[in-house]
């Protein structure tokens, strides 16, 4: 290896993965060899194991599958809600006024404090969890949508007015790709809080999901599964994060051209 | 206010006051201008007197605290389609997330009047004029300032405004590029006919470009000076500039700027 190699290896990504593959080897060091209790920290290799053993007989996918689509039918009503809301507020001061002091009151409650009453109403099923993760996948987009509208820089809207463009049609010509950048990082704000409710509300109340599969595989004493669980949570939030990102960098990559621009 | 005898855009006692901490600025204190329909109008005056005030207040983007506007003898509430407001930040006027085609475009787009390809057809035309043909997949980020203010000036003559008000259009670019604006503009304004309303701080600018120039006094602002430019048309960026009448009209501006300022004793001296 020479000396610039070295240099790239130590300032890359690739030491952090390594960091990673490190954590690992001595966790099945410590295991194989007596150091830790085995019941509780299994071997890496049988975790894994277990892990393609689930995945290979599709037991996985099926707790996998009903916790993605809850997890994306909430997370996509209560970011288009917030999306919504967060325009009027930002542009009407009336509905500022009106809902203001609500979400502001309602945003420091954590999410997982709701559960028991919206298990009074909507059940332990279906609704239940997709109405949680709509509503704690809610509050991060309006924030940021909101403070996008505020943040709007009124020349552009003072042309389009000179174009003769007003109410609706400035919403959604000029705010709303004005305010895209702060949108976005309220629905990657929200995109891990939904991953969050979703796996918490299947933890408390359900019959299925990947939730409640980590947790009943803890109470039946089937810990190589818990763990292969929570690697699957680890591969799920990584992906979705990289994918939201890679959307991100399409969608705005005008406003990275344009920062780019104004900071030389 | 619809007789024939009244001038094609009129300011009638236009005033401003804005809402200031303890109190009120008055930007503008009773302005009024008769604006013939085709010439080319440049307001100077020291910086911070209201001239883009009095702009906006113009344009329908602003409402004034007092007085009126009349454009073809209708008062004026709301922007007007007939007329297009050129912003002196051009680059925040301009759409980042729009390509130069789709900027130029955004102003037919919401008319309403043409299809697809004839807005298509319009705009490229546009772009050909103020010399961008090849950058229509720009964005304006990628581009010098003088190359977005054109972009801004072909988004606002796309539509084919009777007026352009223009706010310091040039007053962010350097000498070189300016001079190439302004010969842009004149030429655009004899071959499309339309009415300029041009804020400038630049004497010289004002001069060169105008048939009339207006000055107005320090805020709150009223008009100070009020003179017709009777120069040769086209006019010459070298030559005009060296005719003895257009230092006399130079002289009798900057004489009137400097007193504004309280440079008597300068502006007597260059008497
Ligand atoms: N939106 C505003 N709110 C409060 N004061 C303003 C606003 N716009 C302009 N002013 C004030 O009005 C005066 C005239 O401003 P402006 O029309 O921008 O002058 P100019 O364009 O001649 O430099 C200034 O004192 C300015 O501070
Ligand atoms: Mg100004």
């Amino acid at each position: 290896m020479t000396d610039s190699q070295r240099v790239v290896f130590w300032r890359s990504r690739w030491l952090g993965v390594a960091f990673i593959a490190a954590i690992l080897a001595v966790w099945e060091i410590a295991s194989a060899s007596g150091m830790v209790p085995s019941l509780s920290f299994p071997r890496v290799s049988a975790i894994l194991v277990t892990w393609w053993e689930i995945l290979r007989s599709g037991e996985l996918l099926r707790e996998l599958l009903p916790s993605l689509l809850r997890m994306f039918g909430g997370y996509l009503v209560g970011a288009a809600l917030g999306v919504l809301i967060g325009l009027l507020m930002g542009s009407l001061r009336t509905v500022y006024y009106l809902l203001e002091p609500i979400t502001e009151v309602l945003r420091p409650i954590p999410s997982p404090a709701y559960i028991p009453i919206v298990i009074l109403f909507l059940g332990i099923d279906d609704e239940m969890k997709i109405f949680m993760i709509a509503f704690a996948s809610f509050f991060p987009v309006l924030l940021n949508t909101y403070s996008g509208v505020r943040a709007v820089d009124p020349v552009q809207v003072q042309t389009a007015r000179t174009f003769g463009v007003k109410g609706r049609k400035l919403l959604w010509q000029i705010v709303l790709p004005s305010a895209a950048p702060f949108i976005f990082t309220g629905m990657r704000i929200s995109l891990a809080v939904a991953l969050i409710v979703m796996v918490i509300s299947e933890m408390v109340a359900a019959s299925n999901g990947i939730g409640y599969f980590i947790l009943a595989a803890q109470r039946g004493f089937k810990i190589q599964e818990m763990y292969a669980g929570v690697f699957t949570l680890a591969v799920v939030g990584y992906s979705f994060n990289r994918l939201f990102l890679l959307i991100e960098n399409q969608v705005l990559a005008w406003h990275y051209g344009h920062t780019q621009q104004q900071r030389n | 206010m619809t007789s024939s005898t009244a001038a094609y855009l009129c300011a009638r006692g236009v005033r401003k006051a804005y809402a200031a901490p303890g109190g009120s600025t008055v930007a503008l204190s009773g302005v009024d201008v008769d604006i013939e329909r085709g010439t080319f109008v440049s307001i100077i005056g020291p910086s911070g007197c209201g001239k883009s005030t009095l702009l906006q207040i113009i344009a329908g983007l602003v409402p004034a605290s007092g007085g009126e506007i009349f454009l073809n003898g209708r008062k004026v509430e709301e922007p007007p389609p007939p007329v297009i407001y050129v912003f002196q930040q051009y680059q925040r006027s301009l759409f980042p997330w729009k390509t130069v085609q789709r900027n130029v475009a955004y102003g037919l787009e919401n008319r309403g009047a043409y299809d697809a390809a004839e807005i298509e057809r319009r705009t490229r035309e546009l772009i050909r004029l103020v010399k961008l043909s090849g950058f229509e997949n720009h964005y304006p980020w990628q581009l010098s300032g003088g190359m977005q203010q054109r972009v801004a000036i072909a988004r606002a003559l796309v539509c084919r405004p009777d007026v352009l008000l223009m706010d310091e259009p040039f007053s962010s670019v350097d000498a070189l590029t300016r001079a190439g604006l302004q010969e842009l503009l004149l030429q655009l304004w004899r071959e499309l006919k339309f009415t300029v309303v041009f804020v400038t701080h630049d004497v010289d600018e004002a001069i060169y470009l105008s048939t009339r120039v207006v000055a107005l006094s320090r805020a709150p602002a009223r008009v100070a000076v009020d003179i017709a430019i009777d120069l040769p048309h086209p006019r010459d960026q070298i030559a005009t500039r060296e005719l003895p009448r257009y230092l006399e009209y130079r002289h009798r501006l900057l004489a009137q700027l400097f007193a504004e300022e309280g440079l008597e004793s300068t502006a007597r001296a260059a008497a």
